[in-house]
């Protein structure tokens, strides 16, 4: 019993210490907990240059190991999120952020979506008032018995 | 009627924007990231010359004629195919020829140089990339062109290959003498 204590709270520390070590590729001196989740959460949404489907967290390319060495050297001199991003959007575009800002060029992307989704509506809607002036179809026997068809 | 051919026309509209979608990608580079830099001031740079390392060349240094700034390094076999035909064809372009030596080993430049062949008017070393980054550059090569007034006024992503000296960078460098006699 004693045993088997102690082999659940080993592998308990190990799960806990073990993925806590492993989520940082690089070995950053992260000041505490906080620094290294707002560190994790910022590379997320920043996307790498080379492997362009991989954000900057992931990616073990050397550029985004270099990026990623720049991003925690300014958040050590106290810049704030969007000035990390105000710093690569300045070099590499809108493009290294995951999220597009809203701006004229990007309006398309944005609202298109809802664009189609409300056309979609107006034509069912338009199909639905038409129908609600048609007086209601006889029902025919075939349509019942239809499952026979099949 | 119309009801009855509307599922053909949206078919054939489905089938229009999906082959213009395929006409796109073969047309453009998916990957490449339009910088943000053209037309804007050349980032400051201020690095060690590959062969005299103890002297720098800064960006205020190479103020008052227009050079091409190639991105290159020992590690990057693209670079290699560029090498001849930049350095081959330079010559008739009418302005410098900067190498910027980007995340490299000194030593390995050298020796890469010394088997390729050296078109440049000066070389850089950018060791630990930073002024690789200041410019954007995410590949290599890359070629910017800078003006006169250091301005950037345009960038090739990837290497030049004669067609794309002929159609896209001449054409840069004759606006530059245009704009500034």
């Amino acid at each position: 019993m004693k045993r088997t204590l102690a082999t659940i709270v080993v592998i308990t520390l190990l799960a806990a210490f073990g993925t806590h070590r492993a989520y940082a590729i690089d070995p950053l001196e992260f000041k505490d907990r906080a620094e290294e989740v707002r560190f994790q959460h910022l590379t997320k949404q920043l996307r790498c240059l080379v492997c362009q489907n991989q954000d900057l967290a992931d990616s073990e390319a050397d550029l985004a190991k270099e990026l990623r060495q720049q991003v925690f050297t300014m958040m050590q001199s106290g810049k704030s999120d969007d000035e990390i991003k105000q710093y690569l959007v300045a070099r590499y575009n809108d493009f290294v952020l995951y999220d597009p800002p809203l701006k004229p060029g990007t309006w398309l992307l944005w609202f298109a979506p809802f664009a189609l989704v409300l056309a979609g509506a107006l034509v069912v809607l338009g199909i639905l008032r038409r129908r609600a002036h048609l007086p209601p179809a006889p029902i025919e026997l075939a349509e019942i018995n239809s499952e026979e068809d099949w | 009627m119309t009801g009855r051919l509307l599922p053909l026309i949206v078919f054939i509209a489905l089938v229009a924007l999906l082959g213009f979608g395929i006409y796109w990608n073969e047309h453009h580079e998916m990957t490449e990231v339009p910088s943000p830099l053209i037309g804007k001031p050349a980032p400051e740079f201020t690095l060690p010359l590959l062969y005299e390392p103890q002297k720098i060349l800064s960006r205020k240094q190479l103020l008052g004629k227009p050079y091409l700034l190639n991105v290159f390094g020992s590690w990057c076999p693209t670079c290699q195919y560029e090498h001849p035909i930049l350095g081959g064809q330079i010559k008739q372009l009418g302005v410098k020829l900067i190498g910027l030596d980007w995340r490299d080993d000194p030593e390995d430049a050298k020796r890469w140089l010394a088997q390729f062949g050296n078109p440049y008017d000066a070389v850089i070393a950018d060791r630990d990339g930073r002024a690789g980054i200041d410019f954007g550059v995410y590949m290599a090569p890359e070629t910017f062109l800078v003006d006169a007034q250091g301005m950037i006024r345009y960038k090739r992503i990837g290497m030049f290959t004669p067609e794309t000296i002929k159609d896209e960078l001449l054409p840069k460098i004759a606006e530059l003498t245009r704009s500034s006699p």
